[in-house]
């Protein structure tokens, strides 16, 4: 895991670099201080030497100060590091979740993507920053405490053969308990925290069934999981601190009692134990640094995992066979044999042997009740998903054949469930053609019948959105839309039932205005009215995956049952939309 | 502007602005903190406990230090080992006395910060359910869900370390303080006029890191949102070949971010160096004070000690600066937690609640825990009325916001078994006229009556239970299909539910479910159709067997061929029913007994399918096409 995050440390790694040996060179010069302070009372107090106080007293102050100095550049260097790291690391996923294909989005959901590139990210970078100003510190600490106490007296350093495995040993079994419990936790909180978003969600529905205690109870189940579960988790961490505290105390009052022979024997100088015994304190607080930290890294194992998910997840549709300058000629479309199922592990196929011949310029409807595969099927003209059997070609080339940047140029899908983003109406229409002219950008607007209502807004095209294009109704999101589609000037325009909230007139008019100005266009258009197909130049009925017919809406009348029964489930009256 | 009533539909709203972080000041100080003491009130005696364990370790910590000095002079110079032996095992005495005290506070404390968090978010939680949709619209789920992570996590974080933090720096802190004063006054002068240095660089870093802090914040919620919106959108941002175009707008607020944060984490860091070094700074200080002072005296033993409580002194006060983040950041958290608290609750002083009847002879009816398909309303005087679904709506108007009117005057019934179909454009309100009839919102002025009665006399959940809603926005929790069927009625049994999926034409496409009604859906069905969806939501409506039923755009995204499919069932699940029905289509509102045409809050046109058609008014044009709607 470390192996796969490093190479994200790209352009930080001086910084990481001078911040490590800043924290180091911080413990050295910290350490300097009892040593000197040493000197003063055994060589000062001891000769009354006020000349000589003074001066070490002065080293002291400089040492401090140097060592403040190191530390502030430590601080300064691993939280740019640290940051950078973690921007880069950002960048990377956002980049990779960019070349994921609409399968990938689909297995990760977009929340827990979301999470993945934010809180999870952070996670890690906190981490890096606290792991150079802490992990290398404390080692440092320990060893040269260790080499500054042995040279003070290697004698009185045996004490530490037996305090420091002996807090290892503590340290990793502490170590095995809490990692688990840590990953428990974050379930349990996951847990929570769904709890309440679907109630957040669905609290229509939940008032509507009165059903709030029932919401209550589950709640209070999961609520006490994790609470149980953090009692364990932390309950486990306090233990920590005073096995740390035990065993430290244990090792002082085991120098007091060596060092105190020594005093008296005339090996050792009462400053000199002084010194010790900071020494102790210093190993004891590097120590409880380093499990501080291992605790810390148990929780972001946890989140570099689930930030490698995404970084080793295989883009589902790649330019891998795109043969280079190979660029949509035309719009005729052709499936051949084409079978697809968006997951290899269920039984039936969403499409199953799909063959069909569209003509370039032409315009073609598609019909076909829920599930019966009408989304799926203009899905792969695009190539949003790959067939797994079978050849999709457009303008005569198999779809894989063209970059996907090339394709997509040329094939314009407006989706089902389609998105406007915050920003200005321009902005959003601008997606379709950056660098579309002020015509072009009305144009697109009257061949969709967006005019109408852009006429009325104050600031017409510069009208701001907000997110998510709250300040439009949904007949005039989907008008939206369509005309940024439009902007692409693709050579296959392709509308996944993007009039239904539009009004039966309008949407004619959308469709006589296709005509009109997309002549050259092979137009696909799936609709659950009849009448917004009946005049398209070709008519698939789609059920259960197969294209059970195809013809005009003349030819259909006659010859297709499906086709029938649902012109006449509409003759009884027609909808209407806003 | 139905989005804009509809919570559920309302799009991710970058976090951030004053919800995010908790580095500005607490608006209530000491409400809040008050407030949150309420909470660890329930543990009094525990936290009086773990003060005194605390104070105790505290004491052991200080008391095994100070045996230094009487060490050193009296048994170690002298070469006094049996005395040294005795004392030895008194320091080793009192600091296994401290560990274990000190574990045991740690220990208390997990349970009581672990129970008072467990005890906020029950609370917050069930106040939640009780809060109006208003509230809901007001407030993105977002913002709603930041106080159940971040604000709780804040509180968890201060409770779990703080308060422990804080009494023990303070007892350390006064225990030192009085042993230093004790060995050497003058000294602990010295000592302190550099805490006073300390405690200044810490204000001075404070300061500066929390202006960097909020900066930091602000850049944190601007990546967020960046990402939450375009990750939202990225099916479209993949169609529109715009990923070169959304890295590039993520690099530009990533790199914002960076720099935003790096330089808070600076001021951050800076604050262990400083400290951490300034407490040397303090020892090497009081060092050669002290050594100057002990040629005098000679007493090493007590330059030792007082070294040792120089180091310890300044522990507590770097471990309280440290804290001060926290804990401003707990009561900021906790104080958006309160507010949420303190919200007025939907109104609910109605005393009618719903009751099972059994219909005797003569007309007279009586109350019974059997299920008779009959029910009646009790009023508080014991009398019941049967449920027969009459409502009417008389002069009713209403606004979301106090400002712009959405419904102007209406008055409208439907009688008992009555089918009301409610047609309209975008914003003209009908979702708005079944939210007043469940009491979502409350009116500005006008009445509804249901059998008669105001609804504001009924008790919410009596008046709720009576009518069965199917909203437009389908929403599936995590589960079994069957668990979510049986959201409409929680005891009915598997064969009522398969009966209820049956009748809503959603038990082919359950049965082909790789696990039939057993399979687990997860992330609000998503791998469900709309359509698929909206079966399952009658399917929930048909089982919970209300005498008024409400269809809020409940086919729109079923095919006509497939509707036509579940007419039968839905003909039999509003048979003896009054049916409220909006609809896209005209052919589902088609048979309805009246029709009801609204405009910009008013209702323009009433009457039957035919009725309607022969005025050769607004419905005429909208079912023949030749309407537009604004």
């Amino acid at each position: 895991m470390v192996k796969k995050l490093l190479p994200y440390t790209k352009g930080y790694r001086p910084w990481i670099a001078l911040g490590i040996a800043c924290s180091a060179m911080d413990a050295v010069f910290q350490l300097l201080i009892p040593l000197v302070m040493a000197d003063i009372v055994d060589i000062g107090v001891a000769n009354a030497d006020t000349g000589f106080i003074v001066r070490k007293g002065l080293l002291m102050v400089v040492l401090a100060a140097v060592a403040m100095a190191f530390g502030l550049g430590s601080a300064a260097s691993s939280a740019r590091a640290g940051m950078g790291f973690g921007a880069n690391l950002r960048t990377a996923e956002y980049a990779r979740v960019q070349d994921f294909s609409f399968s990938n989005i689909e297995k990760f959901s977009t929340a827990s993507l979301v999470t993945r590139l934010t809180s999870d990210v952070r996670v890690l970078e906190m981490t890096l920053m606290m792991s150079m100003r802490l992990l290398v510190r404390a080692p440092v600490m320990l060893v040269a405490a260790l080499v500054l106490a042995v040279r003070l007296s290697s004698q009185l350093s045996r004490v530490f053969l037996a305090a420091i495995p002996l807090l290892v040993i503590f340290v990793v079994l502490l170590m095995t308990k809490v990692g688990p419990l840590f990953r428990q936790l974050q379930e349990k909180t996951d847990d929570v925290n769904l709890v309440v978003q679907e109630n957040l969600t669905g609290i229509r529905v939940v008032k509507s069934f009165v059903r709030e205690a029932y919401e209550k109870e589950k709640f209070a189940k999961r609520n006490n999981g994790l609470r149980e579960t953090s009692e364990k988790a932390f309950g486990a961490v306090v233990v920590n601190m005073p096995v740390m505290m035990l065993i430290i105390y244990g090792t002082i009052i085991a120098v007091m009692w060596f060092g105190g022979k020594m005093v008296f024997a005339g090996t050792m100088e009462v400053g000199g134990l002084t010194a010790f015994f900071s020494y102790i304190t210093e190993i004891l607080i590097s120590l409880m640094m380093v499990s501080m930290i291992f605790m810390m890294m148990s929780r972001s194992i946890a989140c570099a995992k689930r930030i490698c998910e995404v970084l080793d997840e295989v883009p589902a549709v790649t330019d891998a066979q795109a043969q280079s300058g190979a660029s949509v000629e035309s719009g005729s479309v052709d499936f051949e044999n084409v079978s697809f199922r968006y997951n290899d592990e269920s039984a039936g196929w969403v499409l199953e042997d799909v063959s069909l011949h569209i003509p370039a310029g032409s315009t073609v409807g598609i019909l076909g009740g829920t599930g019966s595969g009408k989304s799926t099927l203009v899905s792969l003209i695009p190539r949003l998903y790959e067939a797994q059997k079978g050849t999709v070609f457009v303008g005569s080339r198999p779809v894989a054949d063209y970059t996907m940047e090339h394709l997509r140029d040329a094939v314009s899908v407006v989706l089902q469930k389609n998105t406007l983003f915050s920003g200005t109406i321009r902005e959003n229409l601008l997606w379709g053609n950056p660098d579309a002219t002020e015509e072009q950008l009305l144009a697109a607007c009257r061949s969709a019948c967006a005019d109408e209502f852009l006429d009325r807004m104050p600031e017409g095209l510069d009208t701001d959105l907000g997110q998510g294009g709250v300040n439009v109704s949904g007949g005039q999101k989907q008008r939206l839309c369509i005309a940024r589609a439009i902007l692409k000037q693709p050579k296959i325009l392709i509308l996944d039932d993007s009039t239904s909230a539009v009004d039966t007139a309008t949407d004619a008019k959308i469709r006589e205005a296709f005509r009109r100005d997309l002549p050259g266009t092979t137009k696909l258009i799936i609709a659950q009215r009849i009448s917004s197909i009946a005049d398209a130049n070709l008519i698939l009925v789609l059920d259960k995956g197969r294209v059970v017919a195809q013809g005009s809406h003349e030819k259909l009348m006659k010859t297709c049952d499906i086709y029938q029964d649902v012109y006449l489930s509409q003759q009884e009256g027609v909808s209407i939309g806003g | 502007m139905a989005e804009q009533k509809n919570g559920a539909n309302r799009a991710p709203v970058p976090r951030g602005g004053p919800n995010q972080g908790g580095y500005q000041k607490p608006k209530n100080l000491r409400g809040t903190v008050g407030r949150l003491m309420g909470y660890l009130g329930r543990y009094k005696l525990r936290l009086a406990l773990v003060a005194v364990c605390i104070l105790l370790s505290s004491a052991c910590s200080v008391g095994g230090s100070y045996l230094m000095r009487p060490l050193i002079n009296d048994y170690i110079l002298p070469g006094n080992f049996p005395g040294l032996a005795k004392m030895l095992a008194v320091m080793g005495g009192i600091y296994l006395l401290g560990a274990g005290l000190s574990f045991a506070y740690a220990r208390m404390m997990v349970r009581i910060s672990q129970s008072t968090v467990a005890a906020l978010r029950r609370d917050l939680f069930a106040k939640l359910q009780t809060l109006p949709l208003k509230y809901f619209d007001a407030h993105t789920h977002g913002e709603l869900m930041s106080r159940f992570t971040n604000d709780i996590d804040n509180v968890s974080e201060a409770i779990n370390n703080s308060f422990a933090s804080l009494i023990s720096s303070a007892a350390t802190f006064l225990g030192t303080l009085a042993m230093m004063l004790y060995i050497s006054p003058l000294l602990t002068c010295i000592t302190f006029a550099v805490l006073a240095v300390m405690l200044a660089a810490v204000r001075g870093i404070g300061g500066r890191s929390r202006k960097s802090f909020t900066a930091q914040q602000k850049a944190i919620g601007a990546v967020n949102g960046y990402i939450e919106e375009m990750t939202e959108g990225q099916k479209v941002i993949k169609v529109f070949n715009h990923e070169p175009a959304a890295i590039e707008g993520f690099r530009e607020r990533n790199e914002a971010y960076r720099q935003a944060s790096t330089s808070a984490q600076s001021f951050a860091g800076a604050m262990m160096p400083v400290m951490g070094n300034l407490s040397y700074l303090n020892y090497a200080v009081t060092c050669m004070a002290g050594a100057l002072l002990a040629i005098r005296s000679g007493d090493l033993g007590g330059l030792a000690a007082f070294l040792q409580y120089t180091r310890q002194v300044s522990q507590p006060v770097s471990q309280v600066s440290q804290q001060v983040n926290v804990l401003l950041a707990a009561v900021a958290g906790a104080e958006r937690i309160f507010e949420v608290m303190e919200t007025e609750p939907e109104q609910n002083s109605g005393k009618v609640t719903l009751v099972r009847a059994k219909c005797l002879s003569g007309n007279r009816i009586e109350e019974t825990d059997i299920e008779t398909g009959a029910w009646a309303w009790k009023k508080p005087d014991g009398a019941l009325i049967p449920v027969r679904g009459d409502v009417r709506f008389d002069h009713v108007v209403f606004s979301y916001d106090g400002s712009k009117t959405i419904l102007n005057g209406i008055s409208l019934y439907a009688e008992p078994g009555q089918k009301i179909a409610l047609v309209g454009s975008t914003g003209a309100g009908k979702t708005t006229i079944t939210n007043l009839i469940n009491r979502f919102y409350e009116l500005d002025s006008g009445t509804i009556t249901y059998d008669g009665i105001d609804i504001r006399d009924i008790e919410k959940d009596s008046l709720r239970k009576s009518l069965g809603v199917v909203l437009q926005d389908t929403h599936l929790f995590s589960g079994t299909v069957a668990d979510n069927i049986r959201y409409g009625r929680l005891d009915a049994t598997d064969e009522e539910v398969e009966a209820a999926a049956k009748l809503a034409n959603a038990d082919g496409f359950i049965r082909h479910l790789p696990q039939g009604y057993a399979t687990v859906l997860s992330g609000d069905g998503g791998s469900l159709s709309q359509g698929e969806r909206q079966l399952l939501n009658i399917a929930r409506a048909a089982l919970s067997n209300p005498p008024v039923l409400i269809l809020d755009e409940a086919t729109s995204s079923i095919d006509t061929r497939t509707e036509k499919l579940i007419e039968k069932g839905m003909d039999q699940l509003m048979a003896g029913r009054t049916v409220f029905v909006i609809a896209h289509r005209l052919s589902t509102v088609r048979n309805s007994q009246a029709i009801l045409v609204l405009e910009q809050g008013e209702i323009i046109e009433r009457g039957g399918h035919n009725d309607l058609l022969d005025q050769q008014g607004r419905y005429y044009r909208l079912y023949t096409g030749q309407a537009e709607l604004a």
